[in-house]
C-alpha cells in the first residue's frame, strides 16, 4: 500500500516543535485535535457537574438542594454546554480532525489556518457562554422558546445567545474544511467507495453542519434583536409568532441531532470492522444510509411541534418523514450486527463501547418510533420519555461512540496503550450506569412526569432515586478514562504503529504520526477493510 | 408511602385507545431489540478470536438481505405511522355537543371558567362520560395543559385560542401539569382534574353557586366597554349588528373570508390580523391592553350566545340538556340577559 516509514526516534507531531507558541499557533490538524480535546473535556466536566446537581436535586420530590430558579439554570446550562460545547464538536473536531487527512493519505486538511481559526472561534464563543454563567447564567432551557426567552426571562439570554452564535461559525468552518478536504485531498487511488465509512459519515455530518447552522444563527440573532431592540418577531405582544421560532430552532436542532450521532456511527463502523477483522457488511448500504440520514434529517423538524398548534396535515407529513429517517438507522444496526457473523471477534475496550453503542442506540432509535407516532407523542412529548429517548441517542449513542473512538485511536494519537483491564471495567461501568440512569426515565415519562420540573409528585420518587444512583455510577465510569488516558499519555506501554492490526492508512504510519503524516503520498490500491488483500502486511493467516 | 406504579391511571376514552397501541409498540420493539442483542452476544461468543493471527472468511454483504430488511423495516414503520396517525386523527375533531370550558394559563396558574360562571384556579371539575372541550389561551408565555391520566396534552399559546377535548371514563382525582417550560415556578403550575359521576357533578355545580353565567358577565362587559354603543341591535349603529354573527362566514375588507368563531371575535376586539368586516374599515378601536383575556372570554361567550338563533351550536350548560337552557326560546331581546348562559340549577 505505502512504503513503511517508521524510522526509529524520528520526531513526531508531538516532539517536532516545543513550547506553548508551537501549540497555540499550530496549523497541524493533529495538534488542533488535541486543542479541541482539551477544550471539550473541560466543557464536558462542567456540563456533567450541572447534570449531577440536577440529579441530586431530583432525589427528593421537593426543591431542597437548590432553588427552582437555580434548578432552571442548571438544566439550561447543562443542555447548552453539552450540545454546543461538547457534542457538536466532539467527534468531528477531535477524531475527525486527526483522522480525515490520515485516512485519505493527505498531509493536512485543505485549509489548515481555517482549522486553527475554528478552534479560536469556538473558544471565544465558549468563553462568552462561560461569561454568561459568571454573570448569573440563563434559564430558558437550551431550546430558547419564545416569548419566554425574548420578553419574560430576566437572565443572560443575549450574552449566551451571542456565544452560541459565535460557536456556530466554528462548526461551519470545520464542515467546510472537511468537505473540501475529502473532495480535493484524497490520495491517488482513494476513490469514494474505497474510503473508510468513518469518512462517509463525517462527510454527511459536514454537509449538515454547513447547511443547518446558519438557520440557528438567524434564529438566535432574531431572539437577540427582539430582546434588545423590541422588534416584534416572535412575541405576539409585539406582533410576532412564537411558534415561528420553534420552526427555525428545530430546522437546525433536529439535523443537529444527526451532527451529533452520525460521526459516532462512523466510529462504530471502523471499530466493528477492526475487531471482527472483516469488512463492514453491506458497505454501500452503510455509506448511503449516512447520506440518507443527512438528507431526510432536514425534513422532520416539525415532529417537535405535534402539540404546539401545528395543523393536522403537517403533523401527518412530519410523522411519516420521521419514520422514513429511521429506516437508514435500522439498516446500519442490521449491517453492524451482520459484520460480526463468522468474523474473528475480539472484545477489546473499543469493541465493548461499539457493541454498547449498538445496543443503546437501538433502544434510543426504537423509542424514537414511539415519539414519531402522533398518538403516542401527544402523551409523551415534553416528558421524561423524551429525555430518556434523546439521552439514549446522545449519550448512549454519541458519547459511547466518542469514548470508543478515543480508545481505538488513543494509541495512534499518543503512541501509547492504556491499561486494558481498567478500560474494560470503565466501559462496563459506563454501560450499566447509563442504563440505570436513563431507563427509569422512560417509565417516568410514560407515567406523565414533565421535563424541567424542579419538584414533582411524590409517587414518582423511587424512579428518580434509581436514576440518580445510576448517574453517580455513570460519573465514576466517565472519570476513569479521564484519569487512565491521561496517565497513559506519558507512561503507557508503547503501542507500535498498528496495535489492532487494522486496515486503513492511519495504521500504516508511525504512532504518534510524523508532522506531515506521510513522507511520500501513498498510492491506494485496496478498498477499505481489505483484510484478505492485506494479510501479508498484517501478518494474518 | 410511595407506590411502585409503573402504569399511569387510564381514565379517558383516548387513554384506553392509546394504551393498546403503546403496548403493541413495546412488545414489537422489545422482541426486535432482544433478537438483535441475542444475535450480537451469540456472534461475540461463537466467533470469538481464537488465534491472534486468524483471518476469517471475508463476507462482503448480500444485496438480497439488504433489500429484504430495508423493505420489511419500512413496511413495519409505515404500519406504525398509520396506527399513530389514526389515533391522532380520530381524536382531532371533538364530537358535537361538548361541554365547553375556558382555560387561561398564566405564570404560574391555571384559571378555569365554566360557561355557567363557575371559576376555578388550578382545578378542573368535569363529569365522566361527557365530552369536554377546553378552549385555552395564555396571558404570557407558552404553557401546556397536560393530564397524563387522559393522555392529552396541548400547548397553550399567547394571543391564540387552542382547543383540546377528552371524555373522562373513570371518576377520580388526576394530575393536571404544565408541560411546557414557563419559567421559575414551572413545576408549581400544577393542579388537579376531578372527574365526577354525573350526579356528584350536578351537586358540585349547585354548591359552587356562580353569580351569573359567563355570557351574562360578557354582556356586562359589552356595555361597560361601550361595545353596545356602536354594535346596536337595531342594525343602525356605526358597527354591524352582532346577533347571529357567531359561526357565520364573514368577508373582510381585505377580501379574505373567515368563519366568525371564537378566535375571529377575539381578533376583532384586540385588532389582530382579523381585519375589519367589509364596509366597516377603520372604525373599530383597538382594545389591546385594555381588556384582559378573561374579559375577552366573557365577551366572546356573550357574542356566541346571541348567535344561537341562527342555529349555531350553543355553549351547553354543564350537566344540563339543551332544552333546559331555553334553546327553543327564539330571538334574544337586546339588552336583556339571555337565557342561554344563565344557570338553570340556581334559578
Amino acid at each position: 500500500m505505502i512504503s513503511k516509514i517508521r524510522i526509529a526516534e524520528a520526531p513526531n507531531y508531538l516532539t517536532e516543535e516545543q513550547g506553548i507558541r508551537s501549540w497555540l499557533l499550530t496549523t497541524d490538524h493533529k495538534r488542533i485535535c488535541l486543542l479541541y480535546i482539551a477544550a471539550i473535556t473541560f466543557f464536558f466536566v462542567l456540563g456533567g457537574i450541572a447534570a449531577l446537581l440536577i440529579r441530586l436535586e431530583l432525589l427528593t420530590p421537593v426543591t431542597d438542594l437548590v432553588s427552582p430558579e437555580t434548578y432552571n439554570k442548571l438544566f439550561s446550562e447543562h443542555g447548552i454546554i453539552m450540545v454546543w460545547l461538547f457534542l457538536i464538536p466532539s467527534i468531528p473536531a477531535t477524531l475527525g480532525n486527526f483522522l480525515i487527512p490520515e485516512m485519505i493519505g493527505a498531509k493536512d486538511v485543505a485549509f489548515p489556518k481555517l482549522n486553527l481559526a475554528s478552534w479560536y472561534v469556538f473558544m471565544i464563543g465558549g468563553l462568552l457562554i462561560m461569561y454568561g454563567i459568571a454573570r448569573g447564567g440563563i434559564d430558558t432551557g437550551w431550546t430558547f422558546y419564545t416569548p419566554f426567552s425574548t420578553i419574560y426571562s430576566t437572565t443572560e439570554v443575549a450574552v449566551t445567545g451571542v456565544g452560541i452564535f459565535i460557536v456556530g461559525f466554528s462548526s461551519i468552518m470545520t464542515g467546510v474544511n472537511f468537505i473540501v478536504t475529502i473532495h480535493r485531498l484524497r490520495a491517488p487511488g482513494m476513490t469514494w467507495f474505497r474510503m473508510p465509512l468513518f469518512l462517509w459519515s463525517l462527510y454527511s455530518t459536514s454537509v449538515v453542519m454547513v447547511l443547518a447552522t446558519p438557520v440557528l444563527a438567524i434564529a438566535l440573532l432574531m431572539i437577540i434583536w427582539e430582546r434588545v431592540f423590541q422588534v416584534g418577531i416572535f412575541s405576539p405582544e409585539l406582533g410576532g409568532d412564537p411558534v415561528l421560532f420553534q420552526h427555525l430552532f428545530w430546522f437546525y436542532s433536529h439535523p443537529a441531532v444527526y451532527i451529533m450521532v452520525l460521526p459516532s456511527m462512523g466510529v462504530v463502523s471502523e471499530i466493528v470492522a477492526a475487531f471482527s477483522r472483516k469488512a463492514v457488511f453491506g458497505y454501500v448500504f452503510v455509506a448511503f444510509s449516512s447520506v440518507a440520514i443527512a438528507v431526510l434529517g432536514f425534513l422532520v423538524w416539525g415532529h417537535h411541534m405535534f402539540v404546539a398548534g401545528e395543523s393536522v396535515y403537517s403533523a401527518l407529513a412530519f410523522s411519516v418523514l420521521s419514520y422514513l429517517v429511521a429506516v437508514p438507522s435500522a439498516i446500519k444496526v442490521f449491517n453492524w450486527s451482520a459484520t460480526l457473523y463468522k468474523g474473528s471477534v475480539s472484545l477489546d475496550t473499543p469493541m465493548l463501547y461499539a457493541l454498547g453503542f449498538i445496543g443503546l442506540f437501538t433502544i434510543g432509535g426504537m423509542t424514537g418510533l414511539f415519539v414519531a407516532a402522533l398518538g403516542i407523542d401527544v402523551h409523551v412529548t415534553d416528558t421524561y420519555f423524551v429525555i430518556a429517548h434523546f439521552h439514549y441517542i446522545m449519550v448512549g449513542g454519541a458519547v459511547m461512540g466518542y469514548l470508543g473512538g478515543l480508545h481505538y485511536w488513543w494509541p495512534k494519537i499518543s503512541g501509547r496503550m492504556y491499561p486494558e483491564r481498567l478500560a474494560k471495567a470503565a466501559a462496563l461501568i459506563v454501560f450499566l450506569g447509563f442504563n440505570l440512569t436513563f431507563f427509569p426515565q422512560f417509565v417516568l415519562g410514560w407515567l406523565g412526569m414533565p421535563r424541567r420540573y424542579a419538584a414533582y409528585p411524590p409517587e414518582w420518587q423511587w424512579l428518580h432515586i434509581l436514576s440518580t444512583a445510576g448517574a453517580t455510577i455513570l460519573a465514576v465510569g466517565y472519570l476513569m478514562p479521564l484519569l487512565y488516558l491521561t496517565w497513559a499519555w506519558k507512561r503507557g506501554p508503547l503501542a507500535g504503529h498498528n496495535p489492532w492490526r487494522a486496515t486503513g492508512l492511519e495504521w500504516q504510519i508511525s504512532s504518534p504520526p510524523p508532522k506531515h503524516n506521510f513522507e511520500t503520498t501513498p498510492i491506494v490500491t485496496h478498498k477499505a477493510y481489505d483484510y484478505a488483500g492485506m494479510k501479508e502486511e498484517l501478518g494474518l493467516v | 408511602m410511595n407506590s411502585l406504579d409503573v402504569l399511569p391511571a387510564t381514565a379517558s376514552t383516548y387513554a384506553n385507545e392509546l394504551n393498546s397501541f403503546f403496548w403493541v409498540m413495546v412488545a414489537l420493539c422489545g422482541v426486535v431489540a432482544i433478537a438483535i442483542a441475542v444475535f450480537i452476544v451469540h456472534c461475540a461468543v461463537k466467533y470469538r478470536r481464537r488465534d491472534p493471527d486468524e483471518l476469517p472468511d471475508q463476507i462482503q454483504g448480500s444485496n438480497t438481505l439488504e433489500w429484504s430488511w430495508t423493505s420489511v423495516t419500512a413496511i413495519i414503520f409505515l404500519g406504525m405511522f398509520g396506527w399513530g396517525a389514526k389515533t391522532y386523527f380520530d381524536a382531532e375533531q371533538p364530537p358535537p355537543d361538548t361541554l365547553n370550558v375556558w382555560v387561561v394559563g398564566k405564570q404560574w396558574m391555571w384559571k378555569v371558567e365554566h360557561s355557567n360562571g363557575i371559576r376555578e384556579i388550578d382545578t378542573l371539575h368535569v363529569p365522566v362520560d361527557r365530552s369536554v372541550r377546553l378552549t385555552m389561551i395564555s396571558e404570557d408565555v407558552i404553557h401546556d395543559f397536560f393530564v397524563p391520566a387522559f393522555r392529552v396534552k396541548q400547548d397553550v399559546l399567547p394571543q391564540r385560542y387552542v382547543t383540546l377535548w377528552f371524555k373522562a371514563t373513570k371518576p377520580g382525582k388526576y394530575h393536571l401539569l404544565c408541560a411546557e417550560y414557563c419559567g421559575a415556578k414551572h413545576s408549581g403550575m400544577i393542579g388537579w382534574v376531578y372527574a365526577m359521576e354525573s350526579h356528584d357533578y350536578q351537586r358540585w355545580v349547585q354548591e359552587s353557586g356562580a353569580e351569573g353565567s359567563l355570557a351574562s358577565t360578557g354582556e356586562k362587559w359589552f356595555h361597560q366597554f361601550g361595545c353596545a354603543n356602536c354594535h346596536r341591535f337595531s342594525g343602525h349603529g356605526p358597527g354591524p349588528d352582532l346577533r347571529g354573527l357567531y359561526g357565520t362566514s364573514v368577508t373582510l375588507d381585505t377580501g379574505v373570508t373567515r368563519i366568525a368563531d371564537e378566535a375571529y371575535i377575539r381578533d376583532c376586539i384586540v385588532g389582530n390580523k382579523g381585519g375589519a368586516v367589509f364596509g366597516f374599515k377603520g372604525i373599530m378601536p383597538n382594545f389591546t391592553g385594555q381588556v384582559s383575556e378573561e374579559q375577552l372570554i366573557a365577551l366572546v361567550a356573550y357574542i356566541k350566545s346571541i348567535g344561537r338563533q341562527f342555529g349555531t351550536e350553543l355553549d351547553s350548560e354543564p350537566g344540563t340538556t339543551l332544552e333546559s337552557q331555553g334553546v327553543h326560546s327564539g330571538i334574544v331581546t337586546p339588552g336583556i340577559t339571555s337565557n342561554a348562559g344563565s344557570k338553570p340549577g340556581v334559578r
